[in-house]
């Protein structure tokens, strides 16, 4: 080993701490990278609508008949099938989109690209936290493009709901990629996604108020109730549905504001080269 | 004089300027670092240092451990034992200070393949905190020092593998950093782009005065006057002057000295019967 004791030794200076105009730049770069990546799949974008609009059109449709909606808030009247399933299928393509988000990181981090995000030398936790606004971002952008379509639907809420359920998609949004993206934590390889549909996804999506309302889920059977309950991604439905109509649901707010935040602690954690990826033996490379 | 040399008795790092007796910072210093898998042990007690102004060629097989040293280096993995530092400044205690001042190829590509080369450039600005602006002007610059400049609204997938190597380098150099770690940044060239790569590489560590760790497996890419480490099952098997290396081998060449190192170590490693 070469010696640099025997003399004292100078330092190279480096600035300590970064200015707020690097953390805007850096959070810039990432969600502008994010879209730039949604604008080449296209196809990613297509099949993101296409998904809820089956729902909507042919799902919606079928049950129209056989599911009678009573009044419950935030509605005030009776109301069409295709307009209670609306804020679940919103939240169904956050759902999508925060799982597809993580997908992209397993990618990433198999194909090499999520290092480039990794030596960055910003806070690894702010990092993933631009990761998972850029991805939010993505999620507004496939929702309201859905309730443009869904408005030739029928599905019409007061012109004030596309503002006021902004701030609810965002914050579901949040939730549903930090809980994507601590998942994406503990996949080694791409192959594995397949699980998170099936233990992840269809799960969440059904076992939630998102296809019927949970008075109903009760009649039929308690425990499920119960389960959806305590499924974070009911309380995102609901937080969606009534901030569609102007209202707040507190409760849902709550639920989803807390898990939002122990989903990204999660994930920062994990993400956190002392405590999760550290753990792991280099992904499929040599030693 | 050898790099090693130069980087206690003469600086010349070009913002480090040290009066007598005082000793240049290392770029990197690697010490008493130990890593393991679960049981696995990767890397076994590893120390060395890399000076400014040098070209450091990290020599092992395939396995010997060279990539999780540069992942505990860029702090991909956290570190289980020991310490690494650059100019001084502790990659666990302030990673961020220390990661500034470091560029990294990694052996797996890492350019997004879909976008052109500067929105490749544009990205890996904005993870540095460097204004759009500014990155234009370094990218448009980088572009131009690397010959690819009429290529640069070309999509990355559309280009050799020796230009997106070339093109990743300049990525690494991008926010100026002091220290430029490659890790097999050959594997898969041609003859031609590989030479071109490693005289590019050595241009930046005379005329930049960036310290280079240069891993590889391959023994014609190390040159007499270069710095040497030898890596072999996770430990440290010689560090110095390649001269040195090779001559207390009892070798005439680098090739020779890696196999007789190695085969010792091999031999050494091996239970009695």
């Amino acid at each position: 080993m070469s010696s640099t004791t025997a003399a004292s030794t100078t330092t190279t200076p480096a600035r300590s701490g970064f200015s707020l105009s690097e953390y805007i730049v850096c959070l810039n770069g990432i969600v502008w990278r994010e879209a730039l990546r949604f604008l080449h799949q296209r196809e990613r974008f297509v099949s993101a609508l296409v998904r809820p609009l089956v729902w909507l059109f042919i799902f919606a449709a079928g049950f129209r008949q056989v599911l009678g909606i009573s009044i419950i808030p935030p509605y005030e009247t009776y109301i069409l099938y295709e307009v209670y399933i609306a804020p679940g299928l919103m939240a169904m393509i956050q759902l999508f989109n925060g799982m597809q988000s993580s997908l992209s990181m397993v990618y990433d981090r198999e194909m090499g690209n999520m290092r480039t995000l990794l030596v960055s030398p910003l806070p690894r936790g702010y990092l993933l936290f631009c990761k998972l606004l850029a991805g939010t971002a993505v999620s507004l952008l496939q929702v309201y493009a859905f309730l443009a379509i869904a408005w030739f639907w029928d599905i019409a809420p007061p012109p004030i709901g596309y503002l006021t359920v902004l701030p609810a998609l965002v914050l579901s949004g949040l939730m549903l990629g930090a809980l994507g993206m601590l998942i994406s934590s503990g996949i080694k390889q791409l192959e594995n996604f397949a699980g998170v549909m099936n233990f992840v996804i269809f799960p969440m999506f059904f076992a939630s108020s998102a296809l019927y309302p949970l008075w109903r889920v009760q009649e039929g059977s308690p425990m499920l109730y119960y389960v959806c309950q305590w499924n974070p991604f009911t309380h995102a439905v609901e937080l969606i549905r009534f901030a569609l109509y102007g209202k707040m649901n507190w409760v849902a707010l709550a639920v989803v504001g807390g898990c939002t935040v122990v989903f990204m602690i999660g994930a920062i954690l994990a993400y956190d080269p002392s405590r999760g990826l550290a753990r792991r033996g280099p992904g499929g490379g040599e030693a | 004089m050898t790099a090693t040399d130069r980087h206690i008795a003469s600086p010349s790092a070009p913002d480090a300027a040290p009066g007598p007796g005082v000793a240049v910072q290392p770029a990197l210093s690697i010490g008493n670092v130990s890593h393991s898998y679960g049981p696995r042990r990767a890397l076994i007690d590893i120390n060395f240092t890399v000076a400014p102004a040098s070209f450091t060629a990290l020599l092992g097989l395939n396995g010997a451990g060279k990539s999780t040293l540069f992942s505990l280096v860029t702090r991909l993995f956290g570190i289980q034992n020991g310490r690494i530092s650059i100019f001084g400044h502790d990659i666990s205690r302030t990673p961020g200070e220390a990661l500034r001042l470091l560029g990294v190829v990694f052996q797996p590509r890492t350019l997004d393949l879909d976008l052109s080369l500067t929105q490749n450039l544009l990205y890996h600005a904005a993870l540095h905190g460097i204004s759009r602006r500014e990155a234009r002007l370094r990218s448009a610059e980088v572009l131009e020092r690397i010959k690819l400049a009429d290529r640069a609204g070309s999509k990355v997938r559309d280009l050799s593998g020796g230009q997106m190597r070339r093109l990743e380098i300049a990525r690494a150099l991008l926010h100026r950093p002091r220290l430029l770690l490659l890790d097999e940044a050959t594997v898969g060239l041609d003859v031609k782009a590989r030479a071109d790569i490693l005289d590019h590489v050595r241009q930046l560590v005379t005329e930049q005065g960036i310290g280079v760790l240069w891993a590889t497996h391959l023994f014609d890419e190390i040159m007499p006057n270069d710095d040497l480490v030898v890596l072999h099952q996770g430990k440290m098997l010689a560090h110095g002057p390649v001269s040195r290396v090779v001559a207390e081998a009892g070798a005439q060449d680098v090739n020779t000295a890696f196999m007789r190192l190695t085969g010792a170590a091999t031999l050494a490693g091996k239970p009695l019967s």
